[in-house]
């Protein structure tokens, strides 16, 4: 599908891709995080911008994070400090793991880019101290982005953010409702470009393609392939051979629970209510849960019982970063409610440095063969 | 073997305090282990938590993270932190945590496991470790679980966060209330807040005699006396051990009679100590007329001592817990270290890259260069991690600590 080759083409030159966002004399605001109040910095007439490593050898960073710490933290501050990231303008940390509490320090420190703001969400996500702090929060990062972008973002400014953001969530949960449905419509890799290319590129863009490609998605017919149903658990997956690995193994990713998937496009922002900060902040509160917070104590483990079950899933994946702690501690106990309800699961853990998809390879067929 | 005369000279160096600590830490975990049997309830609360209300509502407050300590010290790390990796925990994670998540299965460790718990409090203000561990063992005891969120300050206390946290604090309140069915006493309260801050003022006042030269105790004795400034913060026994252990060493200063025989350097520790590794390390460093006089982990527990009012205690809570050591920028973490060197006067900082403890360690390197161009001293950075033996190598740490001793020693000449 021609759209979806846009998407590869962005992510495939993700510099070359931000200059011409330039050009358009918008400001670029890196981020790593999926609770980023995205909108708000969109509203502003900046482009919020999805944070990826360059996956570039560790040399500069070494000076600053030592080697136990998460591949993903240490490579995007490699690229930071070998100025691969010239292009942005400003950075916008929420609060996430403890290694991404300390990279917001280092960076600020460091003093590269214009813009810097943290912006420490809640931990918690359950109660109604928590909901007024998330809007206090979200309030004070506006004002910040106002101030930087001196400009005034009014709530039709934000209302038009929102609905933006929305369509893009939306289409997203129906590409992959549609995967599910009749699986092997899109390859993962493709699958794997649509998110990540919607997290960089421009939104008004995305937008635009994304309904193009879920209509041409819709209009086709399941394809005679077969293959196990995965979903896939983890941070952040960015390698699409990993994807590609699965499906030479004889399985077909229907589902997810990752950073770099459904977690960004969960849930919508209701555009009846009048005051769109608290609309953000409600979203925030409600959609599928990252490790990094609380919410309950067993709400992960219903959560990826039913993903499994709504997408009749044949086994799950635990794609885990090396040295991640949120999903590390989460694993133990995830895999038993899986197993509880008689879903295989399987781990890996990988480094966002490793490309090479080889050796998975192996294990995958293994595990795809006995499911 | 050793003459008489050096005996007799070790003999009048050891803190004669050391075995009255003992026998109360014995009795705290008598008390804690039995509490079932009195009918009293029992807490566990993570070691930056705020533990006064539950001392005043006569809640038994035990801490996973002491015990852990205890099983580094008594070298039972490596077994217990196995075995939270059969259990599928990864061995990246915090030995603290994987010592005691396996503890509460196999109820292994020095005391045979804790107590069972009637309720967990959890403040994030170290970590976000502590919040998937108490997580965990809120499934596992099906307890209670409340959290005290308390969000990073970066560079700043924000008013936005100083409202959520008193909300919070009041929600602590109503969560005790409920659980143990009895109205909070505020009346006590304002007697254990003063008791907890006249015991952190003593426990300051004891961290700081060792500015004097030679010092008359040193870090690893910190380590030690610490657990009560921990988990007897609030009662009347924390007071009065610190008024005891401050009075012998003040006496010593008086005698001059030092730590270590023959004090020439005084050096800085960053991080949790090595629980494992405490003579080894200790007897390392006076071998090279070195004394670890201070560290950033104990004075840590007087830092909140900053922000509390003790005539409104309750209400000062919210800052004084969120404004601690681990829970601010590096660079404001840098500035702390310069004043301890400074009121210190060391000749060497040693850095403990703790790989359990990543708040604490990632940020260190920073911390370094900002000491080694401001302060401009010797700074020795050693990997290690505090309970878990397998992430040390002896070997490679003592030719390090020789090397550095080196440096020092050319550098006082
Ligand atoms: S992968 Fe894990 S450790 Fe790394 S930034 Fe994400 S949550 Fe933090
Ligand atoms: S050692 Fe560090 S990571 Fe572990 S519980 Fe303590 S503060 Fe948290």
């Amino acid at each position: 599908m021609q759209e979806i080759k846009i998407f590869h083409a962005a992510i495939k030159d993700i510099p070359a891709m931000a200059l011409k966002i330039k050009a358009e004399n918008k400001k670029i605001i890196g981020h790593l995080c999926s609770y980023t109040p995205e909108e708000i910095i969109h509203a502003a007439g900046f482009h919020p911008f999805r944070l990826f490593s360059s996956k570039s050898d560790i040399v500069l960073a070494e000076n600053h994070l030592q080697a136990y710490c998460c591949s993903l933290v240490r490579g995007v501050l490699e690229d930071s400090l070998s100025g691969k990231l010239d292009f942005i303008d400003g950075t916008v940390f929420p609060h996430t793991c403890d290694s991404i509490q300390r990279l917001s320090d280092i960076w600020r420190m460091n003093k590269k880019y214009g813009f810097f703001a943290d912006v420490i969400l809640p931990v918690k996500l359950n109660t109604d101290s928590a909901r007024t702090y998330m809007i206090d929060v979200l309030t004070k990062f506006k004002k910040e982005v106002e101030t930087a972008a001196e400009t005034k973002i009014t709530d039709d400014d934000l209302n038009a953010s929102i609905k933006t953001f929305n369509l893009i969530r939306k289409n997203l949960s129906a590409i992959y409702a549609l995967q599910s449905q009749k699986p092997g419509i899109i390859k993962g890799s493709d699958l794997y470009a649509l998110v990540k290319g919607s997290m960089i590129m421009d939104k008004n863009e995305v937008a635009d393609l994304l309904p193009l490609i879920a209509d041409n998605l819709e209009k086709m017919d399941t394809p005679e392939t077969e293959g196990k149903r995965i979903v896939v658990s983890g941070s952040i997956c960015d390698s699409p051979d990993i994807y590609t690995a699965i499906e030479d193994a004889g399985g077909i990713v229907v589902g997810d629970d990752l950073c770099t998937g459904q977690r960004w496009f969960d849930g919508e922002i209701d555009e009846k209510n009048t005051n769109p900060v608290n609309a953000i902040a409600d979203r925030l509160m409600t959609r599928i849960i990252c490790p990094a917070k609380h919410k309950g104590t067993t709400l992960r483990g219903e959560n990826i019982v039913s993903l499994a079950k709504e997408n009749r899933a044949d086994g799950v994946i635990f794609i885990l970063l090396k040295f991640c702690d949120p999903h590390a501690f989460d694993y133990p106990w995830l895999k038993d409610f899986l197993e509880k309800e008689g879903i295989k699961t399987m781990l890996i853990e990988i480094d966002d440095q490793q490309q090479s998809s080889g050796q998975l390879s192996t294990r995958f067929e293994t595990f795809i063969h006995m499911i | 073997m050793q003459d008489k005369s050096s005996d007799k000279s070790a003999e009048k160096r050891k803190i004669k305090s050391a075995k009255i600590m003992r026998e109360i830490m014995t009795t705290y975990y008598l008390d804690a282990l039995t509490a079932g049997q009195n009918s009293k309830q029992v807490a566990w609360i993570t070691s930056g938590g705020p533990v006064e209300p539950l001392v005043a509502m006569d809640i038994i407050p035990v801490y996973p993270e002491n015990h852990s300590a205890m099983i580094g010290a008594s070298k039972m790390g490596e077994d217990l932190c196995s075995k939270a990796e059969d259990m599928g925990y990864s061995s990246d994670l915090c030995s603290y945590a994987r010592a005691d998540i396996s503890c509460s299965i196999v109820k292994g460790g020095p005391l045979g496991g804790l107590p069972k718990p009637d309720m967990l409090i959890c403040c994030n203000n170290i970590c976000g470790t502590v919040l998937k561990w108490y997580e965990i063992q809120a499934r596992l005891y099906k307890v209670p679980l409340f959290i005290l969120d308390t969000p990073v300050c970066h560079t700043q206390y924000s008013p936005e966060i100083a409202k959520y946290v008193q909300a919070q604090v009041k929600e602590y309140i109503i969560f005790l209330e409920k659980i143990t069915k009895r109205d909070f006493d505020y009346d006590r309260m304002v007697k254990v807040g003063k008791l907890a801050v006249e015991a952190q003022k003593l426990w300051k006042k004891i961290l700081n005699t060792t500015a004097n030269k030679p010092s008359p105790m040193s870090a690893f004795d910190a380590f030690f006396f610490l657990a009560l400034i921990v988990t007897l913060r609030g009662t009347q026994t924390a007071v009065d051990f610190y008024t005891k252990l401050l009075e012998e060493m003040e006496q010593r200063i008086k005698e001059d009679i030092s730590i270590i025989p023959d004090e020439k350097y005084r050096l800085l520790w960053d991080n949790l100590p090595l629980w494992y590794q405490l003579k080894w390390l200790s007897n390392k460093f006076s071998d090279h007329n070195a004394c670890l006089v201070a560290d950033t982990y104990t004075t840590a527990w007087c830092s909140a001592l900053n922000y509390t009012d003790e005539n409104d205690f309750l209400n000062s809570i919210a800052q004084a817990y969120t404004r601690i050591y681990l829970n601010i920028g590096i660079d404001q973490m840098a500035d702390q270290v310069l004043d301890m060197i400074k009121f210190y006067d060391v000749d060497g900082f040693i850095m403990h890259s703790n790989r359990s403890c990543k708040p604490y360690s990632f940020g260190q390197m920073d911390i370094m260069k900002i000491v080694q161009e401001k302060a401009k001293i010797p700074v020795l950075m050693i990997e290690a991690d505090m309970v878990d033996p397998r992430s040390f190598s002896q070997s490679q740490v003592e030719t390090r600590i020789d090397a550095f001793m080196e440096i020092i020693k050319q550098r006082s000449n």
